[in-house]
Protein backbone atom coordinates (compact mmCIF):
# COMPACT_ATOMS: atom_id res chain seq x y z
CA UNK A 1 0.00 0.00 0.00
CA UNK A 2 1.51 3.19 -0.85
CA UNK A 3 1.22 5.52 1.76
CA UNK A 4 -1.27 8.90 1.56
CA UNK A 5 -0.78 10.40 4.87
CA UNK A 6 2.62 9.72 6.33
CA UNK A 7 3.99 9.86 10.37
CA UNK A 8 7.74 9.40 10.33
CA UNK A 9 9.58 8.97 13.51
CA UNK A 10 7.33 11.61 15.61
CA UNK A 11 8.55 12.62 18.68
CA UNK A 12 7.02 15.67 20.78
CA UNK A 13 8.59 17.10 23.67
CA UNK A 14 7.03 19.74 25.72
CA UNK A 15 8.96 22.04 27.60
CA UNK A 16 8.08 24.34 30.64
CA UNK A 17 10.78 25.59 31.88
CA UNK A 18 13.48 23.52 33.07
CA UNK A 19 11.39 20.32 33.46
CA UNK A 20 10.78 18.76 29.27
CA UNK A 21 8.05 15.60 28.97
CA UNK A 22 8.53 13.62 26.21
CA UNK A 23 4.87 12.99 25.37
CA UNK A 24 5.00 11.13 22.20
CA UNK A 25 8.42 9.23 20.76
CA UNK A 26 8.57 7.56 17.74
CA UNK A 27 5.51 7.34 15.78
CA UNK A 28 5.49 6.03 12.66
CA UNK A 29 2.33 5.57 11.00
CA UNK A 30 1.50 4.80 7.24
CA UNK A 31 -1.96 5.55 6.24
CA UNK A 32 -3.53 4.92 2.72
CA UNK A 33 -6.07 7.27 0.60
CA UNK A 34 -9.55 6.62 1.83
CA UNK A 35 -9.08 4.54 4.70
CA UNK A 36 -10.54 5.45 7.96
CA UNK A 37 -8.39 5.23 10.69
CA UNK A 38 -9.04 5.30 14.76
CA UNK A 39 -6.85 6.29 17.49
CA UNK A 40 -7.31 4.84 20.40
CA UNK A 41 -5.11 5.04 24.03
CA UNK A 42 -5.98 6.06 27.82
CA UNK A 43 -6.18 9.89 28.40
CA UNK A 44 -3.10 11.23 28.29
CA UNK A 45 -1.03 9.07 26.31
CA UNK A 46 -0.89 12.12 23.13
CA UNK A 47 -3.90 11.12 20.63
CA UNK A 48 -5.00 14.89 20.77
CA UNK A 49 -1.34 16.34 20.44
CA UNK A 50 -0.65 13.48 17.51
CA UNK A 51 -3.63 14.65 15.89
CA UNK A 52 -2.58 18.28 16.67
CA UNK A 53 0.66 17.61 14.73
CA UNK A 54 -0.98 15.89 11.70
CA UNK A 55 -3.33 19.18 11.51
CA UNK A 56 -0.34 21.26 12.18
CA UNK A 57 -1.37 22.98 15.09
CA UNK A 58 1.19 21.97 17.07
CA UNK A 59 4.78 21.30 15.57
CA UNK A 60 6.63 17.77 15.89
CA UNK A 61 10.01 17.98 17.75
CA UNK A 62 11.61 15.38 15.89
CA UNK A 63 9.89 13.74 12.84
CA UNK A 64 7.80 15.30 10.34
CA UNK A 65 3.85 14.27 8.45
CA UNK A 66 3.87 13.65 4.72
CA UNK A 67 1.01 14.37 2.89
CA UNK A 68 1.08 12.92 -1.22
CA UNK A 69 4.89 12.89 -0.45
CA UNK A 70 4.92 16.47 0.77
CA UNK A 71 5.80 17.48 4.28
CA UNK A 72 2.82 19.67 6.29
CA UNK A 73 3.97 21.05 9.53
CA UNK A 74 1.47 24.45 9.67
CA UNK A 75 -2.13 24.11 9.46
CA UNK A 76 -4.12 23.98 6.27
CA UNK A 77 -7.97 23.37 4.79
CA UNK A 78 -6.01 20.23 3.21
CA UNK A 79 -6.14 18.99 6.71
CA UNK A 80 -9.54 19.89 7.78
CA UNK A 81 -10.53 19.11 11.80
CA UNK A 82 -13.78 18.59 13.41
CA UNK A 83 -13.20 19.57 17.01
CA UNK A 84 -14.41 17.60 19.94
CA UNK A 85 -16.48 20.68 21.43
CA UNK A 86 -17.83 21.72 17.75
CA UNK A 87 -15.91 24.79 17.88
CA UNK A 88 -18.19 26.66 15.90
CA UNK A 89 -18.16 30.63 15.77
CA UNK A 90 -21.42 31.51 18.24
CA UNK A 91 -21.85 34.97 16.32
CA UNK A 92 -22.22 33.13 13.06
CA UNK A 93 -24.98 31.77 11.83
CA UNK A 94 -24.97 27.71 10.77
CA UNK A 95 -24.32 29.11 6.83
CA UNK A 96 -22.22 31.40 7.82
CA UNK A 97 -19.99 28.75 9.98
CA UNK A 98 -19.74 26.95 6.99
CA UNK A 99 -18.65 29.34 4.09
CA UNK A 100 -16.01 30.89 6.80
CA UNK A 101 -13.89 28.21 4.87
CA UNK A 102 -15.61 27.75 2.53
CA UNK A 103 -14.48 31.44 1.10
CA UNK A 104 -11.41 31.27 1.64
CA UNK A 105 -10.50 27.53 -0.02
CA UNK A 106 -12.74 28.13 -3.40
CA UNK A 107 -11.76 31.95 -3.07
CA UNK A 108 -10.66 31.49 -7.05
CA UNK A 109 -12.14 29.10 -8.38
CA UNK A 110 -15.50 29.07 -7.60
CA UNK A 111 -18.18 31.81 -8.39
CA UNK A 112 -20.01 33.28 -5.42
CA UNK A 113 -23.34 31.49 -6.74
CA UNK A 114 -21.45 28.09 -7.23
CA UNK A 115 -20.01 28.56 -3.08
CA UNK A 116 -23.43 29.10 -2.25
CA UNK A 117 -24.57 26.23 -3.89
CA UNK A 118 -21.62 23.93 -2.60
CA UNK A 119 -22.10 25.32 1.37
CA UNK A 120 -25.56 23.77 0.90
CA UNK A 121 -24.57 21.08 -0.51
CA UNK A 122 -22.67 20.52 2.53
CA UNK A 123 -25.08 20.95 4.34
CA UNK A 124 -27.00 18.49 3.01
CA UNK A 125 -25.01 16.19 3.31
CA UNK A 126 -25.42 16.50 7.32
CA UNK A 127 -29.16 17.43 7.08
CA UNK A 128 -28.45 20.95 8.83
CA UNK A 129 -29.96 22.83 5.68
CA UNK A 130 -33.30 23.63 7.53
CA UNK A 131 -30.95 25.46 10.51
CA UNK A 132 -28.92 27.06 8.16
CA UNK A 133 -29.68 30.81 9.82
CA UNK A 134 -29.74 29.57 13.44
CA UNK A 135 -26.89 30.65 15.48
CA UNK A 136 -25.42 27.64 17.14
CA UNK A 137 -26.57 28.43 20.52
CA UNK A 138 -30.06 27.92 19.13
CA UNK A 139 -29.26 24.22 17.74
CA UNK A 140 -28.71 21.21 19.72
CA UNK A 141 -25.01 19.29 20.45
CA UNK A 142 -25.14 16.95 17.77
CA UNK A 143 -26.38 19.52 15.61
CA UNK A 144 -23.64 21.45 15.97
CA UNK A 145 -21.31 18.43 15.75
CA UNK A 146 -22.87 18.09 12.31
CA UNK A 147 -22.24 21.69 11.05
CA UNK A 148 -18.70 21.34 12.45
CA UNK A 149 -18.44 18.13 9.79
CA UNK A 150 -20.01 19.78 7.25
CA UNK A 151 -17.45 22.87 8.20
CA UNK A 152 -14.86 20.25 7.55
CA UNK A 153 -16.13 18.35 4.73
CA UNK A 154 -16.98 21.83 3.00
CA UNK A 155 -12.73 22.60 2.69
CA UNK A 156 -12.50 19.28 0.51
CA UNK A 157 -9.76 18.27 2.77
CA UNK A 158 -7.63 15.00 1.65
CA UNK A 159 -7.68 13.82 4.98
CA UNK A 160 -10.36 14.87 7.53
CA UNK A 161 -9.22 14.54 11.24
CA UNK A 162 -11.91 13.90 13.56
CA UNK A 163 -11.09 14.81 17.57
CA UNK A 164 -12.90 12.73 19.66
CA UNK A 165 -16.46 14.17 17.30
CA UNK A 166 -18.80 11.96 19.52
CA UNK A 167 -17.45 12.13 23.14
CA UNK A 168 -19.64 15.32 23.68
CA UNK A 169 -22.53 14.14 23.02
CA UNK A 170 -25.40 11.23 24.13
CA UNK A 171 -25.61 8.17 23.66
CA UNK A 172 -28.29 7.74 20.89
CA UNK A 173 -26.87 11.15 19.33
CA UNK A 174 -23.47 9.59 18.98
CA UNK A 175 -24.77 6.49 17.57
CA UNK A 176 -26.97 8.49 15.13
CA UNK A 177 -24.01 10.73 14.14
CA UNK A 178 -21.32 7.50 14.01
CA UNK A 179 -24.03 5.99 11.25
CA UNK A 180 -24.09 9.51 9.23
CA UNK A 181 -20.25 9.93 9.35
CA UNK A 182 -19.93 5.94 8.38
CA UNK A 183 -22.39 7.05 5.33
CA UNK A 184 -20.47 9.80 4.39
CA UNK A 185 -17.21 8.07 4.23
CA UNK A 186 -19.33 5.15 2.20
CA UNK A 187 -20.59 7.88 -0.18
CA UNK A 188 -17.38 10.90 -0.32
CA UNK A 189 -14.59 8.18 0.74
CA UNK A 190 -12.64 10.34 2.88
CA UNK A 191 -9.57 9.72 4.07
CA UNK A 192 -10.29 9.80 7.92
CA UNK A 193 -7.98 9.90 11.41
CA UNK A 194 -10.57 9.94 14.24
CA UNK A 195 -9.19 9.66 17.80
CA UNK A 196 -11.81 8.36 20.24
CA UNK A 197 -11.71 6.08 23.73
CA UNK A 198 -14.62 4.05 22.69
CA UNK A 199 -14.09 0.81 21.61
CA UNK A 200 -17.02 0.08 20.13
CA UNK A 201 -17.10 3.79 17.85
CA UNK A 202 -13.22 2.76 17.04
CA UNK A 203 -14.21 -0.89 16.11
CA UNK A 204 -17.82 -0.04 14.13
CA UNK A 205 -16.16 2.78 12.21
CA UNK A 206 -12.17 1.75 11.26
CA UNK A 207 -10.25 -0.02 8.88
CA UNK A 208 -7.89 0.18 10.97
CA UNK A 209 -7.25 0.73 14.83
CA UNK A 210 -4.11 2.04 16.21
CA UNK A 211 -3.56 1.77 19.91
CA UNK A 212 -1.34 3.69 22.08
CA UNK A 213 0.44 2.71 24.94
CA UNK A 214 0.49 5.05 27.70
CA UNK A 215 2.66 8.23 28.16
CA UNK A 216 4.50 9.65 28.84
CA UNK A 217 6.83 8.73 25.97
CA UNK A 218 3.58 6.89 24.06
CA UNK A 219 3.85 5.35 21.14
CA UNK A 220 1.73 3.27 19.17
CA UNK A 221 1.67 -0.29 20.71
CA UNK A 222 -0.29 -2.33 18.16
CA UNK A 223 -2.19 -1.61 15.04
CA UNK A 224 -5.49 -3.83 14.49
CA UNK A 225 -6.88 -4.17 11.11
CA UNK A 226 -10.49 -5.00 10.90
CA UNK A 227 -11.13 -7.12 8.54
CA UNK A 228 -15.43 -5.95 8.50
CA UNK A 229 -17.66 -5.75 4.91
CA UNK A 230 -18.70 -2.33 4.51
CA UNK A 231 -21.71 -1.13 4.95
CA UNK A 232 -21.27 -2.00 8.37
CA UNK A 233 -24.81 -2.30 10.20
CA UNK A 234 -24.31 -1.17 14.44
CA UNK A 235 -27.63 -3.90 15.02
CA UNK A 236 -26.02 -7.13 12.28
CA UNK A 237 -22.41 -6.54 14.40
CA UNK A 238 -23.54 -6.68 17.54
CA UNK A 239 -22.90 -10.47 17.27
CA UNK A 240 -20.62 -10.71 14.66
CA UNK A 241 -17.78 -12.90 15.56
CA UNK A 242 -15.63 -10.92 13.87
CA UNK A 243 -16.40 -7.64 15.25
CA UNK A 244 -16.16 -9.38 19.10
CA UNK A 245 -13.10 -10.45 17.96
CA UNK A 246 -11.81 -6.83 17.21
CA UNK A 247 -13.86 -5.72 20.11
CA UNK A 248 -11.97 -8.11 22.63
CA UNK A 249 -8.81 -7.12 21.07
CA UNK A 250 -8.96 -3.79 21.51
CA UNK A 251 -10.47 -4.11 25.20
CA UNK A 252 -7.48 -6.49 25.96
CA UNK A 253 -5.13 -3.90 25.26
CA UNK A 254 -6.25 -1.08 27.01
CA UNK A 255 -7.13 -2.81 30.40
CA UNK A 256 -4.72 -5.89 30.25
CA UNK A 257 -1.35 -5.46 28.63
CA UNK A 258 -1.66 -1.09 29.39
CA UNK A 259 -3.65 -0.33 32.03
CA UNK A 260 -4.46 2.94 32.52
CA UNK A 261 -1.93 3.60 35.77
CA UNK A 262 -3.29 6.72 37.83
CA UNK A 263 -0.45 9.34 38.32
CA UNK A 264 -0.89 9.87 41.86
CA UNK B 1 -27.65 11.46 1.38
CA UNK B 2 -30.40 9.14 2.49
CA UNK B 3 -30.21 9.03 6.07
CA UNK B 4 -32.84 6.31 5.81
CA UNK B 5 -30.99 3.97 4.40
CA UNK B 6 -28.53 3.18 7.03
CA UNK B 7 -31.23 3.65 10.23
CA UNK B 8 -31.97 0.54 11.94
CA UNK B 9 -35.10 -1.03 12.00
CA UNK B 10 -36.63 0.23 14.01
CA UNK B 11 -36.07 3.80 12.91
CA UNK B 12 -37.29 2.75 9.35
CA UNK B 13 -40.54 1.66 10.98
CA UNK B 14 -40.68 4.81 12.67
CA UNK B 15 -39.86 7.32 9.83
CA UNK B 16 -42.60 5.42 7.54
CA UNK B 17 -45.21 6.51 9.15
CA UNK B 18 -44.86 10.17 10.85
CA UNK B 19 -46.34 10.66 13.81
CA UNK B 20 -49.92 12.51 13.20
CA UNK B 21 -49.09 16.34 12.84
CA UNK B 22 -51.45 18.09 15.66
CA UNK B 23 -52.00 21.70 14.30
CA UNK B 24 -51.31 24.05 17.12
CA UNK B 25 -53.76 27.25 17.98
CA UNK B 26 -51.89 28.92 20.48
CA UNK B 27 -54.38 30.65 22.77
CA UNK B 28 -54.08 34.03 21.55
CA UNK B 29 -55.35 36.77 24.53
CA UNK B 30 -57.86 39.13 23.49
CA UNK B 31 -56.22 42.75 22.28
CA UNK B 32 -57.58 44.26 25.10
CA UNK B 33 -55.83 42.04 27.41
CA UNK B 34 -52.42 42.12 26.02
CA UNK B 35 -53.31 46.16 26.23
CA UNK B 36 -53.76 46.03 29.92
CA UNK B 37 -50.89 43.16 30.28
CA UNK B 38 -48.32 45.88 28.66
CA UNK B 39 -49.87 48.26 30.60
CA UNK B 40 -49.17 46.46 33.94
CA UNK B 41 -45.49 45.83 32.71
CA UNK B 42 -45.11 49.55 32.18
CA UNK B 43 -46.63 50.15 35.32
CA UNK B 44 -44.43 48.38 37.55
CA UNK B 45 -40.96 49.68 36.34
CA UNK B 46 -42.10 53.23 36.05
CA UNK B 47 -44.45 53.43 39.04
CA UNK B 48 -41.93 52.67 42.10
CA UNK B 49 -39.34 55.43 41.31
CA UNK B 50 -42.30 58.07 40.46
CA UNK B 51 -43.15 57.38 44.27
CA UNK B 52 -39.95 58.20 45.58
CA UNK B 53 -39.10 60.52 43.15
CA UNK B 54 -42.23 62.93 44.51
CA UNK B 55 -41.33 61.84 48.27
CA UNK B 56 -37.93 63.06 47.97
CA UNK B 57 -39.16 66.70 46.08
CA UNK B 58 -41.61 66.49 49.07
CA UNK B 59 -38.88 66.50 51.50
CA UNK B 60 -36.98 68.87 49.45
CA UNK B 61 -39.45 71.36 48.90
CA UNK B 62 -40.19 71.18 53.08
CA UNK B 63 -36.35 71.67 54.14
CA UNK B 64 -35.87 74.47 51.61
CA UNK B 65 -38.75 76.34 52.01
CA UNK B 66 -37.71 77.69 55.02
CA UNK B 67 -37.00 81.71 55.17
CA UNK B 68 -33.07 82.03 55.04
CA UNK B 69 -32.36 78.23 53.57
CA UNK B 70 -29.19 77.81 51.51
CA UNK B 71 -30.62 76.41 48.56
CA UNK B 72 -33.80 77.03 46.54
CA UNK B 73 -36.60 74.23 47.21
CA UNK B 74 -38.40 72.56 43.34
CA UNK B 75 -41.12 75.22 43.39
CA UNK B 76 -38.43 78.03 43.24
CA UNK B 77 -36.53 75.92 41.14
CA UNK B 78 -39.61 75.99 38.55
CA UNK B 79 -40.08 79.28 38.78
CA UNK B 80 -36.77 80.63 38.04
CA UNK B 81 -35.60 78.05 35.48
CA UNK B 82 -39.05 78.02 33.56
CA UNK B 83 -37.62 80.31 30.81
CA UNK B 84 -34.40 77.85 30.52
CA UNK B 85 -36.60 75.05 30.72
CA UNK B 86 -39.35 76.19 28.05
CA UNK B 87 -37.07 77.89 25.51
CA UNK B 88 -33.65 75.56 25.26
CA UNK B 89 -32.53 77.01 22.15
CA UNK B 90 -32.17 80.69 22.34
CA UNK B 91 -28.96 82.61 21.39
CA UNK B 92 -27.90 86.02 22.81
CA UNK B 93 -24.72 85.58 21.54
CA UNK B 94 -21.15 84.66 23.46
CA UNK B 95 -21.82 82.42 26.19
CA UNK B 96 -25.44 83.44 26.81
CA UNK B 97 -27.05 80.44 25.15
CA UNK B 98 -29.71 77.96 25.45
CA UNK B 99 -29.35 74.76 27.38
CA UNK B 100 -29.67 73.00 24.08
CA UNK B 101 -26.48 74.73 22.82
CA UNK B 102 -24.40 74.51 25.62
CA UNK B 103 -25.59 70.11 26.04
CA UNK B 104 -24.65 69.78 22.41
CA UNK B 105 -21.13 72.10 22.70
CA UNK B 106 -20.30 69.10 25.52
CA UNK B 107 -21.37 66.48 23.51
CA UNK B 108 -19.76 67.18 20.59
CA UNK B 109 -16.04 67.31 22.45
CA UNK B 110 -17.02 64.10 24.28
CA UNK B 111 -18.35 62.90 20.87
CA UNK B 112 -15.27 63.68 19.31
CA UNK B 113 -12.66 62.23 22.34
CA UNK B 114 -14.47 59.28 22.82
CA UNK B 115 -14.52 58.25 19.19
CA UNK B 116 -10.88 58.60 18.87
CA UNK B 117 -10.38 57.36 22.30
CA UNK B 118 -12.64 54.17 20.82
CA UNK B 119 -10.51 53.92 17.68
CA UNK B 120 -6.85 54.14 19.44
CA UNK B 121 -8.60 51.51 22.45
CA UNK B 122 -9.11 49.07 20.81
CA UNK B 123 -6.55 49.07 18.05
CA UNK B 124 -4.05 49.63 21.21
CA UNK B 125 -5.83 46.71 23.18
CA UNK B 126 -5.52 44.48 20.69
CA UNK B 127 -2.01 45.07 20.52
CA UNK B 128 -1.45 44.02 23.85
CA UNK B 129 -4.07 41.32 24.24
CA UNK B 130 -2.49 39.83 21.42
CA UNK B 131 1.55 40.02 21.93
CA UNK B 132 3.30 39.07 24.80
CA UNK B 133 5.91 41.79 24.29
CA UNK B 134 3.63 44.61 23.37
CA UNK B 135 1.99 43.68 27.15
CA UNK B 136 4.92 43.54 28.74
CA UNK B 137 6.16 46.62 27.48
CA UNK B 138 2.78 48.29 27.59
CA UNK B 139 0.75 47.61 30.37
CA UNK B 140 3.10 48.72 33.37
CA UNK B 141 2.82 52.58 31.58
CA UNK B 142 -0.96 51.88 31.13
CA UNK B 143 -1.23 50.69 34.78
CA UNK B 144 0.51 54.17 36.01
CA UNK B 145 -1.45 56.16 33.46
CA UNK B 146 -4.60 55.25 34.00
CA UNK B 147 -4.57 56.10 37.66
CA UNK B 148 -3.77 60.15 36.77
CA UNK B 149 -7.07 61.75 37.31
CA UNK B 150 -8.53 63.57 34.10
CA UNK B 151 -8.07 67.16 35.07
CA UNK B 152 -4.46 66.73 36.27
CA UNK B 153 -3.86 66.37 32.73
CA UNK B 154 -5.38 69.63 31.54
CA UNK B 155 -3.01 71.84 32.52
CA UNK B 156 -0.14 69.98 30.18
CA UNK B 157 -2.67 69.55 27.29
CA UNK B 158 -3.39 73.85 28.02
CA UNK B 159 0.45 74.11 27.23
CA UNK B 160 0.58 71.81 24.37
CA UNK B 161 -2.32 72.59 22.28
CA UNK B 162 -2.67 76.65 23.60
CA UNK B 163 -6.21 76.24 23.32
CA UNK B 164 -9.32 75.27 25.13
CA UNK B 165 -10.92 73.57 22.78
CA UNK B 166 -8.33 70.18 21.66
CA UNK B 167 -7.13 70.48 25.48
CA UNK B 168 -11.11 69.21 26.44
CA UNK B 169 -11.45 66.56 23.74
CA UNK B 170 -7.52 65.74 24.86
CA UNK B 171 -8.73 65.25 28.62
CA UNK B 172 -11.77 63.11 27.29
CA UNK B 173 -9.49 60.64 25.18
CA UNK B 174 -6.56 60.42 27.97
CA UNK B 175 -9.96 59.98 30.51
CA UNK B 176 -11.86 57.37 28.68
CA UNK B 177 -9.14 54.95 26.75
CA UNK B 178 -8.17 53.17 29.58
CA UNK B 179 -11.10 51.05 30.35
CA UNK B 180 -11.49 50.70 26.67
CA UNK B 181 -7.54 49.23 26.03
CA UNK B 182 -7.66 47.45 29.34
CA UNK B 183 -11.08 45.45 28.54
CA UNK B 184 -9.60 44.99 25.11
CA UNK B 185 -6.79 43.23 25.99
CA UNK B 186 -8.51 40.98 28.73
CA UNK B 187 -11.13 40.29 26.12
CA UNK B 188 -8.59 39.18 23.32
CA UNK B 189 -6.57 37.32 25.64
CA UNK B 190 -9.25 35.11 26.50
CA UNK B 191 -10.18 33.94 22.50
CA UNK B 192 -10.79 30.64 23.20
CA UNK B 193 -7.86 28.67 21.56
CA UNK B 194 -10.36 26.79 19.71
CA UNK B 195 -11.26 29.89 17.52
CA UNK B 196 -7.50 30.38 16.59
CA UNK B 197 -7.29 26.95 15.74
CA UNK B 198 -10.42 27.13 13.50
CA UNK B 199 -8.90 30.28 11.94
CA UNK B 200 -5.74 28.26 11.46
CA UNK B 201 -7.12 25.65 10.01
CA UNK B 202 -9.50 27.75 7.45
CA UNK B 203 -5.83 29.86 6.79
CA UNK B 204 -7.64 33.30 7.68
CA UNK B 205 -5.00 35.90 7.17
CA UNK B 206 -4.47 38.64 10.10
CA UNK B 207 -6.54 40.91 8.85
CA UNK B 208 -9.73 38.42 8.08
CA UNK B 209 -8.36 37.23 11.65
CA UNK B 210 -9.35 40.50 13.11
CA UNK B 211 -12.44 41.06 11.89
CA UNK B 212 -13.78 37.52 11.92
CA UNK B 213 -12.62 36.48 15.17
CA UNK B 214 -11.16 38.70 17.29
CA UNK B 215 -13.45 41.64 17.32
CA UNK B 216 -16.33 39.18 17.63
CA UNK B 217 -15.44 37.68 19.89
CA UNK B 218 -13.82 39.99 21.98
CA UNK B 219 -17.21 42.00 21.54
CA UNK B 220 -18.83 41.76 24.74
CA UNK B 221 -15.50 43.14 27.00
CA UNK B 222 -14.75 45.61 24.50
CA UNK B 223 -18.56 46.71 24.89
CA UNK B 224 -17.67 46.95 28.72
CA UNK B 225 -14.70 49.07 28.06
CA UNK B 226 -16.47 51.29 25.94
CA UNK B 227 -19.24 51.89 28.28
CA UNK B 228 -17.08 52.50 31.25
CA UNK B 229 -15.30 54.99 29.31
CA UNK B 230 -17.98 56.58 28.18
CA UNK B 231 -19.34 57.08 31.73
CA UNK B 232 -15.90 58.24 32.89
CA UNK B 233 -15.79 60.97 29.69
CA UNK B 234 -19.09 62.53 30.66
CA UNK B 235 -17.73 62.89 34.28
CA UNK B 236 -14.41 64.76 32.86
CA UNK B 237 -15.84 66.87 30.45
CA UNK B 238 -18.25 68.84 33.10
CA UNK B 239 -14.87 69.27 35.29
CA UNK B 240 -12.42 70.49 32.21
CA UNK B 241 -15.30 72.61 30.76
CA UNK B 242 -15.38 74.97 34.05
CA UNK B 243 -12.00 75.31 33.70
CA UNK B 244 -11.57 75.97 30.11
CA UNK B 245 -14.50 78.52 29.25
CA UNK B 246 -16.57 79.06 26.47
CA UNK B 247 -19.42 77.46 25.89
CA UNK B 248 -20.70 74.18 27.52
CA UNK B 249 -22.51 72.68 30.12
CA UNK B 250 -19.58 72.46 32.78
CA UNK B 251 -18.76 76.18 32.04
CA UNK B 252 -22.64 76.69 32.65
CA UNK B 253 -22.74 75.39 36.08
CA UNK B 254 -20.09 77.11 36.74
CA UNK B 255 -20.95 80.54 35.41
CA UNK B 256 -24.34 80.20 37.29
CA UNK B 257 -22.12 79.71 40.56
CA UNK B 258 -20.84 82.65 39.78
CA UNK B 259 -23.83 84.90 39.42
CA UNK B 260 -25.51 82.72 42.27
CA UNK B 261 -28.19 81.35 40.10
CA UNK B 262 -28.46 78.29 42.00
CA UNK B 263 -31.74 77.33 40.31
CA UNK B 264 -29.77 77.15 37.21
CA UNK B 265 -27.34 74.40 38.54
CA UNK B 266 -29.94 72.19 40.02
CA UNK B 267 -31.57 72.33 36.40
CA UNK B 268 -28.01 71.76 34.90
CA UNK B 269 -27.26 68.81 37.45
CA UNK B 270 -30.82 67.18 35.87
CA UNK B 271 -29.46 67.31 33.04
CA UNK B 272 -26.24 65.83 33.32
CA UNK B 273 -27.57 62.91 35.32
CA UNK B 274 -30.31 62.30 32.43
CA UNK B 275 -27.79 62.42 29.19
CA UNK B 276 -25.35 60.53 31.10
CA UNK B 277 -27.63 57.64 32.16
CA UNK B 278 -28.68 58.04 28.13
CA UNK B 279 -25.11 57.85 26.79
CA UNK B 280 -24.56 54.67 29.11
CA UNK B 281 -28.03 53.28 28.02
CA UNK B 282 -26.87 54.22 24.35
CA UNK B 283 -23.62 52.05 24.36
CA UNK B 284 -25.24 49.34 26.00
CA UNK B 285 -27.96 49.12 23.71
CA UNK B 286 -24.82 49.43 20.78
CA UNK B 287 -23.34 46.40 22.44
CA UNK B 288 -26.42 44.03 22.65
CA UNK B 289 -27.02 45.11 19.26
CA UNK B 290 -23.51 43.91 17.67
CA UNK B 291 -23.05 40.85 19.98
CA UNK B 292 -26.51 39.92 18.93
CA UNK B 293 -27.21 39.49 22.90
CA UNK B 294 -25.39 36.33 23.71
CA UNK B 295 -21.60 36.76 24.55
CA UNK B 296 -19.24 34.15 23.18
CA UNK B 297 -19.05 31.24 25.09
Amino acid sequence: MKPYLKLDHIDKVFTRGAASTEVLKDINLNIGKGEYVSIIGHSGCGKSTMLNIVAGLTTASVGCVLLEDREVNSPGPDRAVVFQNHSLLPWLTVYQNVQLGVDKVFAKSKTRAERDAWIMHNLNLVQMTHAKDKRPSEISGGMKQRVGIARALAMEPKVLLLDEPFGALDALTRAHLQDSVMALHQKLGNTIVMITHDVDEAVLLSDRIVMMTNGPSATIGEVLDVPLARPRKRLELATNAQYLKCRQRVLEFLYERHRFVEAA
Amino acid sequence: MNMQAIKTEPAKVLANSPAPVVALTPKRPPSLDKYTKAAKEVAVRVIPPLIVVTLLMVFWELVCRRAGSTLPPPSKVYKDTKELIFDPFFDHGGIDKGLFWHLSASLQRVAFGYSLAAVAGVALGTLVGQSVWAMRGLDPIFQVLRTIPPLAWLPLALAAFRDGQPSAIFVIFITSIWPIIINTAVGIRNIPQDYRNVAAVVQLNPLEFFWKVMIPSAAPYIFTGLRIGIGLSWLAIIAAEMLIGGVGIGFFIWDAWNSSHISEIILALFYVGIIGFVLDRAIAGLGHLVTHGTSAN
